[in-house]
């Protein structure tokens, strides 16, 4: 089972861009997403994005678990800024078209739908991009990756640690866990929140302390075989950039700036088409 | 024992790997339905103690951002800073308080659990009462009560949880410690 | 004679948490090209050694010394770590913890890219490394793709990217099955030829590491060099069991047999060693003197296992239908290679697991409506790291977990914990906290921990692993007292000496069926389930062979009764 990265071994022509490229595009886009309420840009990202996944020849199929939890959670978040702050979009766009009332002070307004709108199309435009990196990113690139764009070497090669000892740490959790639950230990909803705490603990206890054990060995093995000798290092899985890299961090550099030209354009982050 | 520049990288990998884990995998129901009791944090404290706040830092924000990239809607910018954020004031915190270098020896009595849980608690209180909320409506520009219920439910949570769990594991660090001293068989 | 590459000069170490030194005065150089062989007991330095030897001391671990360490001619305290990995290449023991790579051909470049290699040459380094010990198919690997055996053969390569003068491997056979550990040491043999370095071996198996020769054994004790001779010497006199090293069972059985072991005949190798008629004779003398143990009525059946199937959620079936029986107090072994279904047919047992037919009856009861708590009262499963099961500070209170959480009276706890203690020899620490205790007293603790909810079965994964000959004694004679009790034992093990001396029976698993369910000297003595099940033929049966005794398992039968009688004298 991989958790993170779910790589797609289907050749395209995103698959041939390097990780650091994907990396730097993911950051831009994604920076530009974040930014930008004008709709029409917003718009634009998640059509792209669209675009580019049909291009790495990625399938619905191959991110169906993801699907869900993406919907769920951007489901939950409207419903939470709907019930809070049914005022939020009058707020933000300074006009009032009453749609219908839902009782109370839950009135539904033009503005607070295109508010909506807009979150949605925030998670749209975000969705597609994230898929196309984890599913055409190699793991192992990823590291290089980082260093690549400017993270320090050490703190690239502790996220690579991270993505190597993931499964073997999940393995180590499960077999602990079930150790224990013969011996009486239970998590589940039977128990009282304290007890279920206080269980879960006595798996985090031998898992966390053996873990300490597993930090000095692997220091040492690193450390033995020349691991921060220098000011820099190397990586094995880095691939040098082509004319495609180059093209593809230029598209993003221009889609963020679109976003912070947009920004001082309008004068404020919300297009308003109320006005 | 042993302390190099290495041991940190390798701390902050292995506990990011260890905060994933916790924050992905294991799921402990809490009472509120549809939500998991974050234990993660608990670890995330002890680790910070151990090994200093930039470690705690980055295990922070290297675990938070790859549970939020497993899920697939890219990373939370807001809430994997506060969990940085988080470890470097606790770091701090727990340095300036005697914690972490009483830990390292193996000391972690009741003195050491009172200020461990006081660290822990203003470190949450500034990571989800300000820093999380505040990004969230700079950020992403959503309503402020909003985002300050939101933060104030799972900050509340990862208090409760750190001060169970992050406590145990000192306890439990300490008392694995091998100190000098007597022994005696009982007859 | 070439100049040493490794000089030990009246050293003496220190660790800083440690009141008392944990080296002597040690004296000792190697020279190039020489295989050297550092055994001892647990405890006897010899880690604390390697250390020195791969600059981690003084460089790491802090701690005081006194007198020289030099390592290619240069002293180690004045030579940064990274000047002496270009010398000293080594491969822990812990082969997940030396593979910090996400790949195979990652890993074996780790060296290389902190030197700041770069391509064409980095590419070309790690493929030469990787053909070297055969992994060259395997580059795009991840570590969980990897048996034991090809992991270790990475971290080799890892090391074999530089042109390192020292290989240095600190327990190579720990986490191998027998048939892996005999070509590890193989490849190890000819690795050091084709390079010429000098092949430095910390192991306390001794028979398995001797299947290839060996220059010299250092035996270390206490912190001091007991012995640095040939093998044959060593094995001549009578030092290695007056430190708690296993002799070779070939050793042994000529000892038993009366035949003067002298470091003329060679005794280092079976297979070479010079044997006169008379020593033949001596040894068929012995073995028709010696009367067959008597054997054992057969005991009602207690666990049924009937055509069990198990597969996994990507559809790979682990278990083709088992089948096998478990009479009342047996104590028997679970053998074969990494992913020939031991561990699964363990979870299943538990139900940790569920199977996908089949049926596991307990006494005549079906077992497919228990819980693994339920089913936890007749059986205890024992993990192979006591450290995976601890989580209580204080050893009563360990204990007494499974009690409590079961929510007996605390009355029948104090009572049930006391009386394990005292059956596991834990009595005495009964109010120490358990990281007072030793990793042998550790595991003593965790089976009493399964052992106070007094189940019928105890099962216990790699019972021995890790441990020198002497806690290894001790944890198996416990398990062998708690058998006579009537408690019924399985073990799940890599360990041929242990399955030999200890199990009466081995249950063989290979690809996920059962190839063989008989005693274990008809095992290790048969070919075809030695071939099969990744094991490695008994050096009593080529003992046998060579002393013209024609039914050489009854050989290794009696040979393994005499000790039993032997032990228990």
């Amino acid at each position: 089972m991989r958790p993170i990265f779910n790589y797609i071994d289907r050749p395209s022509p995103i698959h041939r861009l390097t990780g650091a490229t994907k990396l730097c595009c993911l950051l831009l886009w994604s920076f530009a997403a974040m930014t930008s309420y004008d709709t029409r840009l917003l718009a634009f990202l998640a059509a792209a994005g669209v675009a580019v996944f049909v291009l790495s020849r990625l399938r619905i199929s191959d991110i169906r678990f993801l699907l869900g939890f993406v919907t769920v959670f951007m489901v939950l978040n409207n419903v939470l800024v709907f019930a809070f702050s049914p005022e939020h979009g009058v707020g933000l766009y300074g006009t009032r078209h009453v749609l219908f009332s839902l009782g109370g002070r839950w009135v539904v307004t033009k503005e607070q739908l295109f508010y909506h709108l807009n979150l949605v199309l925030k998670y749209l435009a975000m969705l597609p991009v994230v898929m196309i990196f984890i599913c055409t990113t190699q793991p192992s690139e990823f590291a290089a990756s980082l260093n690549r764009i400017g993270v320090k070497y050490t703190v690239a090669y502790s996220v690579a640690l991270a993505l190597r000892y993931i499964p073997d740490i999940q393995q180590e959790y499960h077999e602990i866990s079930q150790a224990q639950q013969a011996r009486g230990i239970e998590m589940s909803k039977k128990e009282s929140l304290l007890r279920r705490l206080k269980a879960a603990s006595a798996i985090l206890i031998p898992l966390i302390l053996s873990s300490m054990d597993r930090i000095d060995v692997i220091s040492n093995a690193m450390e033995l075989r020349g691991f921060g000798k220098n000011k820099r290092r190397s990586w094995y899985m880095a691939r040098p950039f082509r004319p495609a890299d180059f093209a593809a961090m230029g598209l993003c550099a221009l889609l963020l700036a679109a976003a912070i030209f947009l920004n001082i354009h309008n004068g404020t982050r919300f297009w308003n088409p109320f006005i | 024992m042993k302390k190099s520049p290495i041991v940190t990288v390798v701390a902050i990998g292995i506990g990011a790997a260890l905060f994933f884990v916790l924050g992905r995998f294991v799921a402990i129901p809490s009472p509120v339905p549809n939500t998991n009791v974050a234990l993660q944090y608990g670890l995330l404290a002890f680790m910070t103690a151990l090994f200093g706040p930039l470690a705690g830092a980055l295990i922070g924000l290297i675990g938070h951002a790859l549970i939020d990239f497993s899920y697939g809607w890219g990373i939370w910018w807001s809430w994997v800073i506060a969990s940085g954020v988080f470890g470097i004031i606790f770091g701090l915190l727990a340095k300036g308080f005697g914690v972490s270098a009483a830990l390292a020896e193996g000391q972690f009595g009741g003195r050491e659990i009172a200020r461990f849980n006081l660290a822990q608690l203003l470190s949450h209180l500034v990571a989800w009462g300000v820093v999380a909320p505040g990004l969230d409506v700079l950020i992403y520009a959503e309503p402020a009560n909003k985002v300050f219920l939101q933060c104030l439910v799972g900050g509340l949570g990862n208090i409760v949880t750190t001060a169970i769990v992050g406590t145990l594991l000192c306890v439990a660090y300490a008392a694995a410690k091998p100190k000098k001293g007597s022994l005696k068989e009982e007859k | 004679m070439s100049d040493p590459i490794i000089q030990f000069d009246h050293f003496s170490f220190q660790y800083h948490a440690q009141a008392e030194p944990t080296l002597h005065d040690i004296t000792l150089s190697i020279r190039k090209g020489e295989k050297v062989l550092i055994c001892g007991p647990s405890g006897c330095g010899k880690s604390t050694l390697a250390h020195c030897i791969n600059g981690l001391i003084p460089h790491s671990y802090r701690g005081e010394s006194t007198g020289r360490v030099s390592v290619g001619g240069r002293e180690t305290k004045d030579t940064s770590l990274f000047e002496i990995s270009r010398t000293v290449g080594t491969v822990l023991q812990d082969t997940d913890g030396q593979f910090v790579g996400m790949t195979v051909a990652e890993d074996i470049a780790f060296a290389l890219e902190n030197d700041c290699v770069v391509d064409p040459a980095l590419h070309e380094r790690v493929e030469k490394a990787a053909r070297a010990v055969g992994v060259e198919t395997h580059l795009s690997h991840a570590p969980g793709d990897l048996s034991g055996g090809q992991k270790q053969r990475v971290s080799l390569a890892g090391i074999l990217v530089d042109d390192v003068e020292v290989l240095l491997f600190d327990e190579p056979l720990a986490n191998l099955d027998p048939a892996t550990g005999k070509a590890a040491i193989e490849l190890i043999d000819e690795i050091g030829q084709q390079t010429g370095a000098a092949v430095v071996i910390i192991e306390h198996r001794l028979e398995d590491v001797l299947h290839r020769h060996m220059d010299r054994v250092i035996l270390m004790g206490g912190g001091r060099i007991l012995a640095d001779v040939t093998p044959d010497e060593l094995l001549a006199g009578s030092l290695l069991k007056e430190n708690g090293i296993r002799e070779p069972l070939y050793v042994t059985a000529l000892k038993y047999a009366g035949v003067p072991i002298t470091a003329q005949a060679h005794p280092d190798s079976i297979e070479h060693m010079l044997l006169s008629e008379s020593d033949k004779a001596a040894v068929r003398d012995w073995f028709c003197r010696t009367p067959p143990a008597p054997q054992s009525p057969e005991r009602e059946t207690q666990l049924a296992v009937k055509d069990l199937r198990f597969a996994y959620d990507n559809g790979r079936e682990a278990l083709h239908g088992i089948s096998l029986s478990v009479r009342k107090g047996e104590l028997g072994a679970i053998v074969g290679t990494n992913g020939a279904g031991k561990s699964t047919f363990c979870k299943l047992i538990c139900g940790f697991e569920k199977q996908q037919s089949g049926t596991i009856a307990l006494s005549g009861c079906d077992w497919a409506s228990l819980s693994i708590k339920e089913r936890a009262d007749h059986v205890g499963y024992v993990m192979q790291n006591p450290n995976q099961m601890i989580s209580q500070t204080l050893i009563f209170d360990e204990v007494a977990l499974g009690l409590r959480t079961r929510g007996a009276a605390e009355d029948e706890v104090k009572a049930r914990v006391e009386k394990t203690l005292k059956i596991c020899g834990l009595w005495p620490f009964r109010s120490w906290p358990v990281s007072a205790l030793s990793f042998g007293q550790k595991k003593r603790v965790t089976i009493a921990a399964i052992l106070v909810l007094e189940p019928e079965i105890i099962l216990l994964d790699e019972p021995t692993a890790g441990q020198d000959y002497r806690h290894y004694t001790e944890i198996m004679e416990f398990l062998l007292d708690l058998n006579r009790r009537g408690v019924t034992v399985l073990m799940v093990t890599h360990d041929m000496h242990l399955m030999l001396e200890y199990a009466r029976r081995a249950f063989v698993f290979s690809d996920g069926r059962l190839i063989a369910d008989a005693p274990c000297a008809e095992i290790l003595t048969d070919d075809e389930i030695i071939r099969r099940a990744s094991l490695k033929e008994t050096s009593l049966y080529t003992l046998a062979k060579r002393c013209g005794i024609e039914d050489a398992r009854a050989f290794v039968a009696r040979f393994i009764d005499y000790e039993r009688e032997a032990a228990h004298r």
